[in-house]
């Protein structure tokens, strides 16, 4: 969603790492590559600055010199300041007990109509409230058949009166009719026009006074550049906003007009939209977006999601086992399964730096899918095979092939990718952070992370095979246990 | 009204703005041109969304050519719109006709950034000298987006070829440059349901368009123009650049340009995609769109400031 912001904003910090000290001057190089990636993604020239400033004035002075990792202070003040920025959210809709109003503005174009109908699906699902859309947007053609159509598909009530010109009577009248007929929230979709058009502000206005709406919030385009401040200064001054609602972020906009139009209304940013489906709207949070703004950040955030995902008894017990030099298939299974949760593969993805491009190539390849292959393969091992993956040979192959559903060739990729993988991982356990970092990256580079990657890997021998004379005495081995039960049998 | 003082009406709060600035910068009969002189010329200029690297350009340039003198107005701002022409000096501002039968437009962008009003405007344009033209309703997606168009087309006294909703816009397409054939129509307007650059099958959609454009009339479709938000920040960009890919564009529509948005990202667009601007939307109304003139444009953007 941020992937451009992030991208920029990695190159910038780019400059601030791999620096044994940081210095006032070196600093401010980094700073302004931020500076200068900020307004390349459309955060307004004053916000920038006033940021700017603040993040300078934490990261300057002692704090940088008691710092241990200097780059990554910053970087942690440049979050910091960001989530600040963004921050507090509150995704809640309050309701009252007979009526609520909320009342949608915002400029043409912005996605008001649809927003409309994301947030009565919202509505809809997260309580017993019946909805109802009015159609006050008078001044578009088929704005108001549009809505009727968004009312049919959310099987909600829209009103509409095509008798009145005058939005205000029929916001009036609207609430009126869902007083009657009880339902329990009212979404009023007003028209959209320029911010300096006064006739709007001032119908904006009278709606606002005349039907008292209990929540105002301004849907604003993401993909908005400078002129944000504008607008959102004209409806602030107006009306009085409750919330923002940016749309059309699942595109590559950066999103910096985010910043821009928080810091102009101060109120919080209660929705994002993701996506054309109604559906499509998602609580607003700081957090993630400060870390995917950041790209290096997150690897803050990896660290802590990775936490949060992998029970810590059991990662005690692996780092044991890694440093001892042990790291098996079930090790690696075990692995996967707790990166299996939901949605963490890509969140992880996303989460590391230099991984946004790979998460993008990616693109449809269900990376949860992938994994659960892999677990069943090592599932349908026998345990001995787990901790000795040598032992596999074509017959035993086959039947781990068949056992878990996939072709014999996927059997030998898992293995292959394991002997690559142990090492690394291994090299891990205990290691800093810096050398961890340096060893993700490794696995990066080898595909690793992306189970679509095994075709792109060279072919070439991993020293792993059995040699011939190694295939020759397991097959002897075979046979003499062979004998040995004939001769059981016959013994008997 | 003549042209000039139509698009400087357009831009006047733009120009106030922008001019209001930069005489802040004189208010001394001439300033010393310094580092803090340099920054707040560069605030001004990256206000217009031409981005970082443009406005940087423009700021280095004055800082080579004026830094340590002290300067009148006048002299600055022929600096600056010289440099703003350069940058926007483009050709073939003219849209680009069938020699014979029908020309077929295509009109792409993203979602509200104003395709429809702009196809109204268009074909308001060409009715008003005298063609016939045919209107394919190709935004099957959006709800009531073919009632939209329909309103406008009897608005303007146009034919509209209409899809179902949920429909394939390219069989819409194919239908509506048959129309135009059949009917000897002068000109064919298809609209295409707002998409986001990313959205990568959609794209692969409007390739088919384009294509299935092209079946009966060889040449078709003679301009893809993409419909770009003046409000818009540096996305703008990568939207050119999205759907020229997918969809060949020919041209910009710079709309809502009578709002305080300057619309400067076509600055780089040009630069980057060598991409014309061919009109601008600044109004409301049927009749509110002009051709696009990088002199003129410029001009209006400065024209307060120089007194």
């Amino acid at each position: 969603m941020f992937e451009s912001l992030q991208d920029g904003m990695r190159a910038a910090l780019k400059t601030l790492t791999g620096k044994a000290k940081l210095t006032e001057a070196n600093m401010r190089e980094g700073l302004r590559l931020v500076e200068q990636s900020l307004l390349e993604a459309d955060v307004s020239y004053e916000v920038v600055q006033s940021f700017m400033e603040r993040v300078t004035a934490q990261a300057v002075g002692e704090k940088v010199l008691l710092s241990l990792d200097p780059s990554q202070q910053v970087v942690g003040i440049v979050h910091q300041q960001l989530i600040e920025l963004l921050g507090p959210v509150d995704p809640s809709l309050p309701f009252r007990e007979d009526v609520t109003v909320y009342m949608l503005c915002g400029l043409q174009g912005s996605g008001k109509t649809t927003t409309t109908g994301k947030l009565a699906k919202l509505i809809q699902q997260e309580s017993d409230k019946r909805v109802m859309l009015v159609a006050a947007d008078l001044q578009r053609p088929a704005a108001i058949q549009q809505l009727h159509v968004l009312g049919e598909q959310l099987g909600v009530a829209v009103y509409s009166d095509p008798n009145t010109k005058d939005p205000v009577k029929v916001c009036q009248d609207a609430v009126r009719k869902a007083r009657q007929e009880r339902i329990g929230v009212v979404i009023l979709d007003t028209a959209g026009r320029l911010a300096i058009d006064r006739e709007l502000m001032d119908e904006l206005k009278r709606v606002e006074n005349q039907v008292r709406p209990d929540k105002v919030f301004l849907v604003v385009d993401g993909m908005t550049g400078q002129d944000a401040v504008n607008s959102a200064s004209a409806f602030n001054d107006a009306l009085e906003l409750d919330g923002v609602i940016m749309t059309k972020l699942d595109g590559d906009s950066r999103g910096g007009a985010l910043l821009s139009v928080k810091q102009v209304t101060g109120v919080p940013i209660k929705f994002i939209g993701t996506g054309e489906h109604l559906d499509a709207l998602e609580p607003f949070r700081p957090e993630g977006m400060a870390s995917r703004i950041l790209g290096m950040g997150d690897i803050l955030g990896l660290v802590d999601v990775a936490r949060r995902a992998v029970d810590e008894k059991k990662r005690v017990e692996l780092e044991e086992r890694l440093r001892a030099g042990q790291f098996t298939l079930e090790d690696f299974r075990d692995q996967i399964m707790q990166f299996m949760k939901p949605g963490l593969m890509m969140k992880l993805m996303g989460l590391l730096p230099g991984m946004g491009d790979l998460q993008q190539m990616m693109g449809s390849v269900d990376t949860e899918k992938d994994t659960k292959r892999l677990v069943g393969i090592i599932d349908s091992m026998t345990r001995a095979e787990r901790r000795n993956p040598k032992l596999i040979d074509s017959s035993r192959r086959s039947r781990i092939a068949r056992g878990a559903g996939v072709e014999p060739v996927e059997v030998t990729q898992l293995i292959k990718q394991f002997d690559v993988m142990a090492p690394l991982v291994q090299g891990m356990a205990g290691a800093g952070m810096a050398e961890r970092l340096r060893k993700v990256r490794e696995l990066q580079a080898g595909g690793l992370f992306n189970p679509g990657a095994q075709l792109m890997r060279e072919k070439k021998g991993t020293g792993k095979r059995l040699s011939t004379k190694e295939k020759a005495d397991l097959r002897k081995q075979r046979e003499r246990e062979l004998r040995r039960r004939k001769r059981e049998e016959r013994g008997r | 009204m003549g042209l000039f003082d139509r698009v400087k009406a357009g831009l006047r709060r733009t120009a106030q703005l922008l001019s209001t600035d930069i005489r802040d910068l004189f208010k001394q009969q001439g300033r010393l041109v310094d580092d803090k002189f340099l920054t707040e010329l560069f605030a001004i200029l990256v206000k217009t969304d031409m981005g970082g690297g443009p406005a940087g350009s423009i700021r280095d340039q004055v800082g080579r050519e004026y830094r340590g003198r002290v300067v009148e107005m006048t002299d600055l701002l022929a600096s600056v719109k010289a440099k703003l022409l350069e940058l926007m000096a483009q050709s073939d501002q003219e849209l680009r006709l069938a020699a014979s039968g029908p020309t077929v437009i295509m009109v792409v962008g993203v979602n509200g950034s104003g395709k429809t009003t702009s196809i109204a405007k268009l074909a308001s344009l060409f009715r008003g000298e005298g063609k016939r033209v045919v209107l394919g309703a190709g935004d099957t997606f959006r709800a009531a987006a073919v009632e939209q168009l329909t309103i406008w087309a009897e608005r303007v006294g146009a034919e509209i070829v209409k899809g179902e909703m949920g429909g394939d816009p390219a069989s819409v397409a194919h239908r509506a440059t048959a129309r135009a054939v059949e009917t000897g129509a002068d000109i064919c307007i298809l609209d295409t349901a707002g998409r986001l650059q990313t959205q990568a099958n959609l794209m692969q959609q409007l390739s088919k368009i384009r294509k299935v454009a092209g079946k009966l009339i060889p040449e078709a479709p003679h301009e893809v123009l993409l419909v770009l938000d003046a409000t818009a920040g540096q996305n703008a960009i990568s939207q050119a650049k999205g759907f020229s890919e997918a969809a060949g564009c020919t041209g910009i529509v710079l709309s809502k340009l009578d709002g305080t948005a300057k619309g400067g990202v076509v600055i780089p667009i040009r630069q980057q995609f060598q991409l014309p601007v061919k009109f601008i939307g600044v109004g409301e109304g049927a009749d509110d769109l002009m051709p696009f003139q990088p002199r003129e444009f410029v001009e209006a953007l400065f024209a307060d400031a120089v007194k």
